[in-house]
This record gives structure tokens, sequence and C-alpha cells, in this order.
């Protein structure tokens, strides 16, 4: 699949006029228009029995370039072309009319994403087996849960014949034993040779998935290629950078071999806590076998939370801190000592070191490698719960 | 790169894949026939299906309309009025009746292609397919309905003594022809109403101007006895595709005596201007929702 300089703009009208009253009584008035460069000439190839997926923030144009590819919106410049049959539909359980019953509705679905009735009346028993709700074919859809429907959604998705599946958030529901049955349906797909683009929020399916990944950000690609990288990177768009970016996998860096042996949370004893009171102080502590020489590293601690929200992040070199050199098979302890104004909850430390001076690389970076549960009365509803000394003057 | 595309070219080979082919917008038909059939069908059998969901008396509900508009007639022009007293009509009942059935089928066929796109906005903002779809299906579901309420128009001429004759079969003809000027027209409306919402209002207003500009309550015989500026109104009727089918309905489903499409509009000549407006307004509302048609999706 070859998407080749693809540009779409939205016009939007300032004053919408859909009426003809309106018209008529401003015939003179020119509607003027906001653009919307929602997909900025993009250009991307996609080989035969890959698995790419786009990420991207809510408006990025993820799901308008999905809808150029799929031929549901008219592109204004470039080209895209494609080889082999291409799935229709992007999202599933298009056409799903919660009045009609399951049967009806897996028929009309299967119809919409491009079967003959004769042909979705033949998978029909499949698609049922897939869902595993042979008891509910006959219960209107209205009286379904979002996982039942999900599951019938993605069962009769399934049956369709494409070579090239287009899929806007594909896993957003489903229990975990569906969620594998759907995996397993994905690796099937693979094995065969098609070809999925997938848009996501979810960077896990992806990670786990994609062959490659794209970013996208007001309609533009941000990064293209390896979808752990591409992950990294829409993570902190998000919530806020790392302290290091973490080594590539195929970098071969200096001082190679180097690792991050263990992370903890230490109390002010100094005893290793997986809970902690909120006023406690609270060091965040990670062990570091060298593996080369390397001088005067830099040590860095990242504190997130389990969204992803990036609340700390406390370097060696911040504090001009000088740090020693070691040399291959030594081992040091970096200990970060913070005072716990974090508001209940549970935090991740991803500890990381990287050689001074290289910049970003890190030697080594564990991401969330261990966390902390904090408890302590008082939840004031922001993230972090400092002294407050509070006056209030009349003047 | 070239690695990339080394490898590409092993797939290719490997699966004997088609050539690539460009990706186009969406568009009033393509797609394949098969596709196209199957898509209308549907929609229009499940349309058919949700319309009397949950009611009791299901589908004698679209029969309930129009029998009671041809029961509030009947009593209003020919008890009260007497309408009929000094014309005696003959089966004045029965084509009141049959023209008011033919005449729901041309309000539901279009009044419902009007709002169509909007209303189907879910699916044609998710799925790439033909969106000539939309208003045929609409004008297909009304053709289910028209087919069921024929029965009953038949079984009400029976009944009323006529016996079934060969000119029956003309019903083949025009029926063609009301759904012909009825597709045209809701492609025209349909792909106007999303630009323009007060389609549905303005239409609302057309179709009760033509629903009395058309020999329904009245038969063209009546007709031909008023005149304006010396031309009998009979004869402005032959502007109206619609007064032109009831007319020739009336001849031959109920009086072979009563004069044919032929006889009230004067002669075959004539008989080109509905027909050719047939074809401008269906040739006009296929260009403008062909026109339209890549931009739907977006515009809603």
């Amino acid at each position: 699949m070859i998407v080749d300089h693809v540009s779409k703009t939205f016009r939007i009208p300032h004053q919408q006029y859909s009426t003809l009253k309106e018209r008529a009584l401003h015939p003179l008035r020119r509607t003027t228009f906001d653009q919307l460069r929602a997909v900025q000439d993009i250009s991307i190839e996609i080989a035969q029995g890959e698995f790419f997926g786009i990420v991207g923030r809510n408006g990025s144009g993820k799901s308008t370039l999905l809808k150029c590819i799929a031929g549901i919106y008219n592109v204004d410049r470039g080209r895209i072309l494609v080889a082999g049959r291409l799935s229709p539909f992007i999202e599933l359980g298009v056409g799903f009319n919660p009045d009609l019953n399951a049967r009806d509705n897996v028929i009309i679905n299967a119809i919409i994403l491009g079967l003959t009735q004769k042909e979705a009346m033949a998978r029909f028993e499949r698609v049922v087996d897939f869902a595993e709700l042979h008891d509910f074919m006959d219960l209107r859809l209205k009286n379904y849960s979002s996982g039942m429907m999900v599951r019938l959604a993605f069962a009769t998705a399934i049956q369709v014949d494409a070579d090239v599946l287009l899929i806007d958030e594909v896993l957003a529901v489903g229990d975990a034993a569906f969620q594998q049955k759907c995996f397993e349906q994905f690796f099937r797909l693979k094995r065969e040779g098609k070809t999925i683009v997938f848009v996501s929020h979810d960077m896990h399916s992806v990670e786990r998935f994609c062959d490659r990944a794209m970013l996208m950000e007001h309609g533009k690609v941000i990064q293209l290629g390896d979808p752990r990288a591409v992950g990294r990177a829409y993570h902190e768009m998000n919530f806020g950078q790392l302290a290091h970016e973490a080594p590539a996998l195929d970098d071969a860096a200096p001082g190679e071999g180097t690792r991050i042996v263990d992370a903890w949370f230490e109390n002010e004893a100094g005893e290793r806590v997986s809970a902690a009171s909120q006023e406690e102080r609270l060091a965040l502590c990670f062990e570091v076998l060298f593996g080369a020489d390397v001088e005067q590293p830099v040590f860095a601690a990242t504190l997130r939370t389990e969204l992803g929200h990036t609340i700390i992040v406390a370097r060696s070199d911040q504090h001009d801190m000088q740090t020693e050199s070691y040399s291959s098979g030594e081992r040091a302890i970096a200990r970060f000592a913070i005072p716990n104004w974090l508001t209940p909850s549970r935090y991740l430390l991803t500890p990381s070191i990287a050689s001074a001076g290289t910049g970003e690389k890190a030697l080594a970076l564990v991401e969330d490698m261990a966390s902390i549960v904090v408890h302590g009365s008082s939840v004031s509803g922001g993230i972090l719960e400092p002294p407050v000394d509070l006056t209030v003057e009349r003047i | 790169m070239a690695v990339e595309l080394a490898g590409e070219a092993v797939e290719l080979e490997q699966h004997a894949l088609h050539a690539p082919h460009r990706v186009y917008g969406p568009s009033a038909l393509g797609g394949g026939l098969q596709r196209f059939w199957s898509l209308t069908f549907m929609l229009a059998k499940t349309e058919f299906k949700l319309r009397f969901f949950g009611s009791v008396l299901g589908y004698l509900w679209t029969l309930v309309r129009p029998l009671l508009l041809f029961g509030v007639t009947l009593f209003v022009f020919t008890d009260i009025l007497e309408v009929n007293k000094g014309t005696h009509e003959p089966h004045y009942a029965e084509y009141l009746l049959q023209s008011i059935i033919l005449f729901t089928y041309f309000q539901e066929a279009t009044g419902g292609a009007v709002p169509s796109l909007v209303a189907r906005e879910n699916i044609l903002r998710r799925v790439r397919f033909p969106r000539l779809v939309i208003p045929l299906s609409v004008a297909l579901n009304s053709l289910f309905n028209l087919g069921l309420n024929l029965v009953v128009v038949f079984i009400f001429i029976l009944a009323s003594g006529i016996s079934p004759q060969l000119s029956w079969l003309e019903l083949l003809l025009f029926i063609p022809w009301l759904v012909v000027l009825s597709v045209g027209t809701g492609m025209l409306l349909s792909a106007l109403y999303v630009r323009f919402r007060d389609m549905q209002p303005i239409w609302e207003v057309s179709l009760q101007l033509l629903y009395y500009g058309s020999p329904i309550i009245y038969t063209v015989t009546s007709a031909a006895k008023h005149h304006f500026f010396g031309i009998s109104f009979a004869k402005l009727l032959v502007a109206n595709p619609f007064a032109v089918i009831v007319t020739q309905a009336r001849k031959a489903l109920l009086e072979p005596s009563a004069p044919s499409a032929v006889q009230a509009f004067g002669g075959y000549a004539h008989l080109a201007i509905p027909l050719g407006l047939t074809a401008a307004i269906f040739i006009l509302g296929l260009w403008y929702f062909n026109h339209e048609a890549p931009l739907i999706s977006e515009k809603l």
C-alpha cells in the first residue's frame, strides 16, 4: 500500500448557513472558512503482510487519514494505491441496530462489510461460535452488554474477505479471555499475509502487534518506525518525558553491558518499603552494574503515576553533582531522597543511567521497575500534597 | 529502503497478488452491482422491519393513514359537499382509494428520501459504499408498502363488482414510471438536504400542493370543465406526471370507458411532456447526486 503525498483539508465555515432563508437574507455575505488541515502531505509505504499502527492524540488526523485510505473521504492532493482488496469499513459494528435481535444484526453488519446475503447466512454459525453468544442470538441488541456487543462485532468483522484491513480503535472492550482470542485472530491474519492498518490509543496493542508504527500530530508524521520507540514518543507527548531516552535495542552504545540490576524505595530508616506514609521522607534507589568503563555517568530517576504522568524527574547532573568514574564490573547505588508530598496512590520508578555528555541516550533504562504505594489521610485532589502555610490577610 | 522494497517484491510474488489499484473517494455508484443490490435490499428490509417494531398491528398501520384519508375525503366530498351528485363519476370511491395509495407511495418515497443521508450518518462516515444505495433503499422500502397496499386496493376493486381485466397489466408500466419519478426526486432532494436543511419543510408544502394539483379527489373528467385563460384545467395537468399516471390507472383498472391519458391530455404528442419531465427530473437528480456524492460524508 502506498500513500503518496496525501493531504486533506476541511473547510469549516465560521457561520453555518445551512438554510435557504439565511442565504436569502445574506446573499452578499461571503462565508468565511477556517482551514482545518487534518492531514498534511503524508507519504508512507506499507508492505503486504505488515501490521501498521497509527497513534496520536485526539484530533491529530489519524482517523481522517484512515478514512482517506478507506475511500470514505476524498483526498485533496496526492494519491493512495492499494494492492489487493481493501476492507470497506473502519469501525466494528457499523449499522448495528439496538432494536433488532443479534441474528439480524450480524447479517446486516456482514452485508455492510461487503458479504452477500448468501455468504452472510453461510458464515453466521462461525460468527456465533467465535462470539460464544449462542444463547443470546434472539436477544435484542439493546439488551446486550457493551462487551457482548464488541464480541459480536469483532466476530463478524473477521469474516470479511479482504487483503487489507483498516481498523479504528479496535480492542477497546472485552474481557481478558476474549481479548486473547482476538489476539489469536490477529496472528492468524498475520500468518495469512493480510495487511492491517490500525489506529489506536492503546500503546500495548500497538507494541504487541505492529511491525511498524507512526505517530501523528497536527496532521503530520512525527515519528515512523519501531513501535516501541513510537510508543515511547507518544507517551512522552502525553505525559511528559522520562529523564533519558531509552537505549535503542540495536544500538551498540559505549558502555554496553551496563545494567540496572535492582530498584526500590527506602524509608528514612533505610529500609526497603513497598508502601509509605505521607509524612516520611522517601528515597528512590537503584543499583547499577557497570559493563564497561564509564566516566562520570548521569544517574536519573523518573517517578510516574500508574497512568504514566511524569511527576518527578531527578538527575544527578541537575544538582551539579560530579559523579565518579566507574570501571567495568563495578557496582553503584544511587539514592534520590525526596520529601514525600505525593498524594495517596501508586507510583512507579523508572531508573536510568547515561554516560556524561552523550546527551539523551541512556546506557540503561528500565521502565517502571519498582513501585510504591503512598498512603495517608490527606486527599486534596491534587497530585502533590506539599505542606501549606496559609495566611489570609484583610487589606 | 532498498531492502524493504525487495522484501515487498518477494512477498508479492509469494501471494501472487493483484496489481496495486488506486483508491478513489466515495461515489454515487461503483463497487459492483452485487454489493449495490445487497446493500439496497438489506437497508430497505431493515427499515421495513423496524418501522412497526413493537407495535401490535404492525404492517396494518401503514394502511391506516391512506385509508383514513380516503374515508374522510369520501365522506366530506360525497355526503357533505355532494360533489359527485351532478357528475356521477362511476367508481369514484375506488378511484379515490387507488389514487391516494399511489400518492402515498410517492409521498413516502420522496419524503423519506429527504433526510435519509443525514439519518444514515453513522454508516456514511464509516464504510465505503455507493452512496446512491441510501435514497434507493428508501424508495424500495416504500415499494414494499405499495405492494401490500395494492392488495387492499384490488380487494376493494373486486368487492365493488369489477372483474379482472387484461388491462390491469398496465400497472407494470405505470408503477415503474412512478418509481422512476420518485427515485429521481428522491436523489435530488436527499443530496440537497445535506446542504440546505429547509428542504424538508419546502418539500412537505410542495407535496401538499401536488396532492391538490393532481386528480386525486377529483378526476380529469371534472377538471376538464374548468378553464384558466381559455385552457381547460385538464390540459394543464399534463405538466404533472403524477396526474397522467392516475388518469391512465383509472381507465386500466376501473373504468374502460374513462378517457385514457392520451385522450384526456390531447394526444400522444402531449404525453411527451410528462415523460420528458420525468426523465429530466431523473437525470437531474442522478447528476446532482453524483456530483455531491464524494463530499456527502464530510458535509453531514
